[in-house]
């Protein structure tokens, strides 16, 4: 990553990239709940309006299963529609457009009708918004071939990877977080991309390899800067992508380690991490020492009470545990 | 803009030439000789899944379609075979499909209910009931988005045809409030032929018995025509085309048909007697056109036998076509189409046309 003096937040590298996108391709616009007037309901888009006009950044009624159909239905005509979710929560009741329309439209059509849309908006819990508001798709959506599902970690992975996302001519669904649109970080301000499918090593390490995605990879962080501490080196290994997936760089570091834990914010049961670590034994068995070991959010619905949503998430400590198990040391 | 259109109902029919009369004959007569040989090509097993025939409701197809422009996008649910070829599909590609071979419009993956022609803007058969509501205000976004934002210069409309199943589906209400809201020009064409699979309207729907209060809710106009008559189909659909294209403004058509087959090829059709549909039958659109030509001497015995036989024959041909259409192989085939750019184990895929462009093909940004 090229060093850059400028830093910004997360939401406005989302907003640069959606903004510079704008500026390169009329074929784009952002539809949304608020995204308009009300300048985004997490300001991500705000000054959008202004600058490119009510034809392209389009307030929509709370109609999600609507709005994400009529972007789909827009994209096979050869528009590129952003279409927020406010929340993914909310894209459930959307389901047979995202996962029926848009990834599927290629192959019922015979290649004859690609669908280039970007769904985005905030994923994962916020804080105590309960069972309903709390959803990480990504264990749910990941299941679904034709998509691409990207899911930055920082403001530079977000802006580099919207505008790939953007230019792409599949359906991206591009997970952000509530809990990371105001942390900052530095972003060029010249223009680039960063393509799909291309983890990132966020800090490297010899004895031990954590893989995780989205605002997880934060948590690693720490817990690595802790076992630093106690003299153990994770390599921290953030996928960007789960759809195309990098397993070369996690094998490639498993090889070196002998050890992998899995951080993933969506329950366990048929989770990426569960698909990782699959994945991991497929093509690097030989070079583990142990069994990946996974930490995801408890298999129990999100829970309101601040100590239950904390006990329920993934967390630094429940990952220097899982690493220190990993590697016999507890 | 007004509530319901107090013409649309009363209007007069206008005259339409004996010619145009003619090829609607003959573009009834090749879907019913196309689904009378689907239903056979599928009880001999050449046609697998699911497979829904349009035979008594030809008019609604060929109708509504008169009225539009070739570049005027059309979408539909899963009864789609009448749609794809009123709108000019080849017969064979569409046969293909349902044979499940490469020479299928979608290579055999679609199947009869995911029929797509990008050549003739058919944007598809969609087998989820009302889901091809929300993608049809999209291709209307789409057509007012290039005459207002790319500049194109050309006022589309966009046909999206229900059954009556779509009444009471969510997506269908959250297209048409999208559709007023943001002023798409959609018309919603609701081909009531009564029968939700096997549950009659009244059973499922509120106020079935005066379906302009659905239009109403979301305040667009309302039209009806009686879908036994072509030519008063094509009539009522002339009017709300060319006044959605004028406006671009949605519009909700209801045209009342009937399926004289089962909902599907296995149904015992419990749900309504012999005599309701043998009633119907006495309406049939191919044979009432073909007699109003006759009386009015456009039609002869002769004429009548040779659209007959040339139908029979471009059917036929259709069915040798599909049956020399190669099985696709799984060694390629499975896996291509999946995505445009190619990653993992998806590959061989060439990028559909529609992506085929660069931002520089427009002018830039002001």
């Amino acid at each position: 990553m090229a060093v850059a003096s400028r830093q910004i937040q997360y939401r406005e590298a989302l907003r640069e990239a959606m903004s510079e996108e704008m500026r390169r391709d009329k074929r784009v616009f952002l539809m949304g709940e608020e995204v308009a007037q009300y300048q985004g309901a997490y300001k991500v888009s705000q000054g959008m309006l202004e600058e490119f006009g009510d034809k392209r950044v389009i307030d929509t009624p709370i109609s999600e299963n609507g709005f994400a159909g009529l972007g789909i239905g827009a994209a096979m005509m050869g528009l590129r529609p952003i279409i927020e979710f406010m929340s993914w929560s909310f894209s459930l009741v959307a389901a047979d457009q995202i996962l029926n329309n848009a990834p599927k439209m290629l192959y019922m059509s015979g290649g004859q009708f690609a669908c280039p849309i970007v769904f985005r908006g905030n994923d994962g819990a916020g804080g105590q918004l309960g069972s309903t508001h709390s959803w990480t798709v990504e264990g749910l959506f990941a299941n679904v071939p034709g998509l691409r599902i990207a899911i930055p970690s920082t403001p530079y992975d977000a802006k580099g990877l919207l505008k790939t996302a953007i230019r792409c001519n599949d359906p991206v669904f591009f997970l952000e977080s509530e809990r990371m649109l105001g942390n900052k970080g530095p972003v060029p301000e010249e223009e680039y991309l960063i393509p799909f499918g291309v983890a990132d090593i966020k800090r490297t390490g010899k004895d031990c390899t954590l893989v995780s995605f989205g605002r997880p990879v934060h948590f690693c962080l720490e817990a690595a800067e802790k076992l630093a501490e106690e003299g153990i080196e994770c390599e921290v290994i953030d996928g960007r992508t789960i759809r195309p997936l990098d397993i070369d760089t996690i094998v490639e570091s498993v090889k070196k380690t002998n050890y992998c834990v899995v951080v993933d914010q969506s329950w366990p049961f048929g989770s990426v991490a569960s698909e990782v670590a699959t994945q991991v034994y497929e093509r690097a068995m030989d070079y583990l020492d142990n069994r990946v070991f996974r930490v995801c959010s408890d298999d129990v619905p999100a829970p309101y009470s601040k100590v239950l949503e904390q006990a329920m998430l993934p967390n630094p400590g429940k990952i220097i545990k899982a690493v220190k198990q990993a590697m016999y040391l507890e | 803009m007004t509530m319901t259109d107090p013409q649309a109902v009363t209007q007069p029919v206008e005259r339409v030439n004996a010619t145009t009369r003619l090829k609607w004959l003959r573009d009834m007569m090749l879907i019913r000789e196309f689904e009378l040989r689907t239903m056979q090509a599928y009880q001999e097993a050449k046609i697998g899944g699911f497979c829904h025939v349009y035979i008594g409701q030809e008019a609604c197809a060929v109708g509504c379609i008169a009225a539009t422009n070739p570049d005027d996008p059309v979408i539909t649910a899963y009864r789609d075979h009448g749609h794809a070829l009123a709108r000019g599909m080849e017969s064979r590609y569409a046969m293909a499909e349902m044979f499940g071979r490469v020479g299928g419009c979608a290579k055999g993956k679609g199947g009869s209910m995911h029929l797509f022609d990008k050549r003739t803007h058919f944007y598809g058969g969609h087998a989820i009931v009302g889901g091809q509501n929300p993608l049809g205000i999209g291709l209307a976004f789409a057509t007012k988005y290039e005459n207002e934002v790319l500049g194109e210069g050309r006022k589309r409309i966009t046909l999206c045809f229900l059954g009556d199943g779509a009444l009471n589906q969510g997506a269908l209400h959250e297209a048409m409030n999208l559709a007023t809201v943001l002023e798409l020009p959609c018309i919603f064409v609701l081909e009531n032929n009564r029968y939700s699979m096997g549950t009659a309207i009244e059973r499922g729907t509120s106020m079935a018995h005066d379906l302009s209060v659905k239009a109403a809710a979301y305040g667009m106009p309302y039209y009806q025509a009686d879908g036994m008559d072509v030519c008063a189909v094509y009539n009522t659909m002339k009017r709300a085309v060319d006044r959605a294209r004028t406006e671009q403004f949605p519009a909700f058509a209801e045209i009342k048909t009937y399926r004289f087959k089962g909902h599907s090829m296995s149904d015992p059709q419990k749900y309504r007697s012999k005599d309701e549909v043998s009633e119907y039958e006495d309406n049939d659109p191919i044979r009432q056109l073909a007699s109003v030509l006759t009386k009015s001497g456009d039609l002869n015995d002769k004429a009548f036998k040779a659209m007959s036989q040339s139908v029979r024959d471009e059917v036929r041909d259709a069915i040798k076509w599909a049956e020399q259409s190669p099985e696709p192989d799984p060694s390629v085939d499975l896996y291509g189409d999946v995505v445009t750019e190619p990653f993992g184990e998806y590959g061989s895929t060439s990028l559909p046309e529609m992506c085929d462009h660069e931002p520089g093909d427009l002018p830039a940004d002001e």
